[in-house]
């Protein structure tokens, strides 16, 4: 080599090009052999929401976006330092993003008449009117050079062009300075029983490598170091994917069967396909006819003596409103998985956004208080998933657990434990009375939870149902008074659970400063890096994150009043901001994005400095 | 045969008033769902099933009050779905011998589309399903099985809709038991019922059953003894077709046209279609035995069982499915779950 290459202390990268250019297996690949360089890192995939839209229109750009540093890495990031373009489609929809100074990797053979049109260019070569003037452009023949590679190959001309991603990927391993080994054990692994299709995959990688290698003179390599994780053992993990482990983990912890009810929806689809292929795990995956089927199975099955989940997405939850409802009184454990996405109604199904706090709350007839709590990164899916579901079983209660889009799809290196650290969640089911005193299925402990009595069991036949029971027998009874008592004692129950979870931790900052930035859910990535830069310019905020929203933590009010403000960014119109004042009257500072995407890092500084301002 | 339940000790054999509850049984005086909760209740202990091995899940409706009834686990579920909540129970413990209550607006209207799904599914389970052509939880509004022109409160002028054909509904779900009786036939109604539950798979059984407040008398032409014999024919497996009070009226296959012959008038029991459980394209021909009992020349309607097939059951498929996965790969370890394919060191 040349030169030495220039360390940097984080690169984002956007790689985007027809949903049939293989982005996001470059992506994955690409994260695969960062993460092992021992770089902190956070990615998400930018899908298109057609499944097949026509190759090279703006409509049919598939993205993957890595982030990568040698510091803690929060985000996928604001901005992208390199931007990865396979068409004309896919510079047009992403370029806005690009930082000033940032460089563009172009195959030029996706910007000819038919793709400048597609992609409504209007025939202006944006490569050739200067309009990039500014950014560093990269153009590389790439299609073409893919050709030429096998040229001697037996492959067809389009499954040549498909490994036109490869060059792509070589010439980045190339910029960035790494070892492509792994990606060569991959590829064969992948393609073992397909040796001409493995060997056109490795030849064009080395190719793309190469190619970076020899025309150095005109372009510079990098190199980001490691970042100071903890020690440990890694993998990479995506949300939904961390979600479908817990759950399975807590109903071995339970020492009960899984049991998943679910119908097909964006983005929850992924778990009831992971957990449909973990069958020797006991693990029963329904996809039911539709939504309200897949809550009421899961209902049944609860009743039976699983453990009970449901997954969907808003408009699902919708859906399953008077059966969370049914499951609230009957007093049966269940979660409700919802990974949200834009709404209302159908919305932006492949988009994020935070919006169903309010539904998850509130969202069914009559006085139904169910525990809600939410999950903040992809790995911390894992952890929510079996902390949802050990408050299911141990206060005998419905819980929606609310991750979203970005959660689900996006990923990052997690430091993953062992089994044998994780509780284990107690599971009683009631005995058959040994005194024949009559069994009263509502009868409470000091937690005011019920006993779980399962049919089959001898001597505790009875009857729940969804009409309003009299305390104790748990008969269907009309009288005035047993109806506020029990809508008192379900509402009593659900809050007593804020006696059994921790309390809250501030995640950076002291108590007592100017500024409380309070989040939940997928903002935590980019609130935490907000407050490392403020504090470390010096400033007093500090960083709360919610996991337990319904109940609150019992020192969340005292945490909440020891600032001058508080600031609630989120990706919604001000929800979670509503239910603080109205629990705790505090006069939150609203920061609202609702355009299907993160909050950036940026903007919310920007933001949180104007309130720091504005403190005496 | 059906997953067994039955007590084991012979001398502890439960009776029918063994089976109800102490809770008042609040339908209106004359309604025809005292006729079927009696013999259920009976069938029940004929059978010699253990009360805690048993779970009746309804719906909403008239009929859904049904598990209060019954002193037995149950479940009064939400509208329409008691199907959805019943596969999620067999599914969790398929030992147990599930009953599905629902009515004609339960199950054809808001719960339409899970009746569709749990029959072609095949769980084990058994659905009454109580036809009375009316809405009487809600004081009278026509239902889907109700007959065109039907005038009540939500319709001054006659309903417009055509009415659903519960058993055709069945067949075309591709059912596997689909069974017919009615309310004031106990005899015929217990041997039903005996036949749902010896079923090893879905059993559909519609009862006709009157709603003495809101559409009395709906199916007289079908229970009453004036009437019942010309416009029944009782079902019997490798039988003709034999009706009318004299017993002298068949039914009798014409190219592909059912039709209603005399015997001894040129036709003789041996001319007559004869009854095949067991053949789905003769099931499905009469359940389109639909004809108003008004119309003169009016093919009769049939009870009995309809169709019979034994195929295997939902959750015997998923529990193979569970068992072959685990002879495969193992009893799955979670640490090799959450580890994964691909780790790396960080030092």
């Amino acid at each position: 080599m040349a030169t030495k290459p220039i360390v940097k202390e984080n690169v984002t990268i956007k790689f985007a090009g027809d949903s049939g250019d293989g982005m996001q297996l470059t992506g994955g690949l690409f994260t695969g052999n960062t993460a092992l360089t021992g770089s902190d890192l956070a990615t998400y995939p930018d899908f298109p929401a057609e499944i097949r839209a026509p190759a090279g229109t703006l409509a049919g750009v598939s993205g993957f976006q890595i982030n990568f540093g040698s510091h803690r890495i929060f985000t996928p990031g604001d901005q992208y330092d390199v931007l990865v373009a396979m068409n004309a489609a896919a510079l047009k929809t992403n370029i806005d993003r690009l930082r000033d100074t940032g460089t563009i990797i172009v195959n030029t053979d996706g910007f000819d008449k038919k793709n400048l049109r597609l992609a409504k260019y209007d025939d202006v070569n944006p490569l050739e009117d200067g309009s990039l003037d500014g950014y560093e452009l990269i153009e590389i023949p790439i299609t073409k050079m893919t050709r030429e590679t096998l040229s001697d190959s037996s492959l067809g001309m389009k499954e040549k062009d498909r490994c036109k991603n490869m060059f792509v990927l070589g010439f980045l391993y190339w910029k960035y300075n790494r070892k492509m080994k792994e990606t060569q054990e991959w590829l064969t692994s992948k393609f073992n029983q397909k040796p001409d299709v493995l060997d056109a995959n490795l030849r064009v990688l080395l190719a793309g490598f190469n190619f970076g290698n020899t025309t150095e003179t005109f372009t510079t390599q990098y190199e980001v170091k490691a970042a100071p994780l903890e020690k440990g053992t890694y993998r990479g993990i995506m949300g939904n994917q961390a979600l479908v482990m817990g759950l399975v983990t807590a109903a071995k912890k339970a020492g009960i069967p899984l049991f998943y009810g679910s119908y097909p929806i964006t983005p929850a689809s992924d778990i009831l396909h992971g957990l449909a292929a973990y069958k020797e795990f006991g693990v029963k995956t329904f996809q039911a006819e539709d939504e309200i089927a897949a809550i009421c199975a899961a209902i049944g099955a609860s009743y039976g003596g699983n453990l009970a989940i449901t997954g969907t997405s808003g408009p699902g939850l919708a859906l399953k409103g008077e059966a969370a409802g049914l499951a609230m009184i009957l007093e049966l454990p269940l979660v409700i998985c919802n990974i949200q996405r834009g709404g209302p109604s159908t919305g932006l199904p492949t988009k994020t956004e935070q919006a169903d706090l309010m539904q998850a709350m509130y969202g069914r007839n009559g006085e139904s208080p169910i525990p809600v709590i939410s999950t903040r990164s992809p790995s911390d899916c894992f952890e929510t998933a079996i902390e949802a579901c050990r408050i299911a079983i141990e206060h005998m209660t419905p819980v929606v657990l609310l991750s979203d889009g970005y959660i689900a799809n996006g990923s990052e290196p997690w430091k993953f434990p062992k089994a044998e650290e994780i509780q284990p969640i107690e599971v009683k089911f009631s005995k058959s009375p040994s005194n024949g005193t009559p069994f009263m299925p509502y009868e409470r402990n000091d937690k005011l939870v019920r006993e779980w009595a399962l049919p089959g069991t001898a001597g505790l036949a009875h009857r729940i149902g969804g009409l309003e029971k009299e305390a104790n027998t748990g008969n269907v009874s009309y009288d005035p008074a047993n109806h506020e008592y029990m809508v008192k004692t379900r509402a009593a129950k659900v809050a007593k659970i804020a006696e059994s979870i921790p309390l809250l931790e501030l995640e950076s900052g002291e108590m007592g400063g100017d500024l409380l930035i309070l989040g939940w859910g997928s903002t935590f990535g980019t609130i935490e890096g907000v407050c490392r830069e403020l504090l470390a310019e010096g400033k007093k905020v500090a960083h709360a994150h919610l996991r337990y929203i319904n109940p609150f933590q019992r020192n969340l009010e005292t945490i909440l009043k020891s600032y001058q403000r508080v600031m609630v960014p989120e990706i919604n119109n001000g929800q979670l901001a509503r239910l603080i004042r109205d629990h705790f009257l505090v006069d939150v500072i609203q920061y609202n994005k609702i355009q299907g995407m993160p909050i950036s890092q940026s903007e919310l500084q920007h933001a949180a400095k104007e309130v720091l301002a504005q403190i005496k | 045969m059906a997953v067994q339940v039955e007590t084991s000790d012979a001398g502890n054999k439960l009776k029918a008033k063994d089976f109800a509850t102490n809770q008042d049984v609040r339908w209106c005086p004359g309604c025809g769902d005292y006729s079927i909760l009696k013999q259920v209740q009976t069938v029940f202990a004929d059978l010699g099933l253990n009360k805690d091995k048993v779970a009746v899940i309804s719906g909403i409706g008239c009929s859904s009050r049904f598990p209060y009834y019954m002193e037995t686990y149950g479940m009064h579920s939400i509208h329409g779905r008691a199907p959805a909540f019943a596969c999620g129970l067999k599914m969790s413990n398929p030992e147990l011998s599930v009953w599905v209550i629902t009515g004609d607006g339960d199950g054809f209207s808001i719960g339409g589309n899970h009746m569709l799904h749990v029959l072609r599914r095949n769980f084990d389970l058994n659905i009454l399903v109580f036809n009375n052509q009316i809405y009487g939880l809600t004081k009278g509004q026509y239902s889907p099985t109700s007959e065109v022109n039907k005038r009540t409160k939500s319709t001054p002028m006659g309903s417009l809709d055509y009415p659903v054909n519960p058993g055709a509904f069945a067949m075309g779900c591709s059912a596997t038991f689909v069974a017919r009786s009615m309310d004031r036939d106990p005899k015929h109604l217990k041997e039903m019922l005996h036949r749902s539950y010896e079923h090893k798979g879905t059993s559909f059984l519609e009862i006709y059953q009157n709603c003495n407040i809101f559409n009395d008398g709906a199916f007289f032409a079908f229970t009453e003894k004036d009437k019942k014999m010309d416009n029944c024919v009782f079902l019997e497996h490798n039988q003709p077709l034999v009706f009318g009070a004299e017993q002298n009226m068949g039914v009798r296959i014409d190219g592909y046209k059912p039709t209603v012959v005399t015997l001894n008038n040129g036709y003789s029991k041996g001319d007559l279609w004869i009854h095949d459980e067991k053949d789905v394209f003769k099931a499905s021909m009469l359940t389109r035995f639909f004809d108003d009992p008004s119309v003169e020349g009016h093919l009769p309607r049939p009870f009995g069982v309809i169709y019979s097939e034994d195929r295997a059951t939902y959750e015997d498929k998923m529990f193979g499915q569970l068992d072959d996965a685990r002879s495969k790969k193992g009893e799955g370890d979670l640490d090799k779950m959450i580890a994964g394919s691909r780790t790396w060191e960080i030092a």
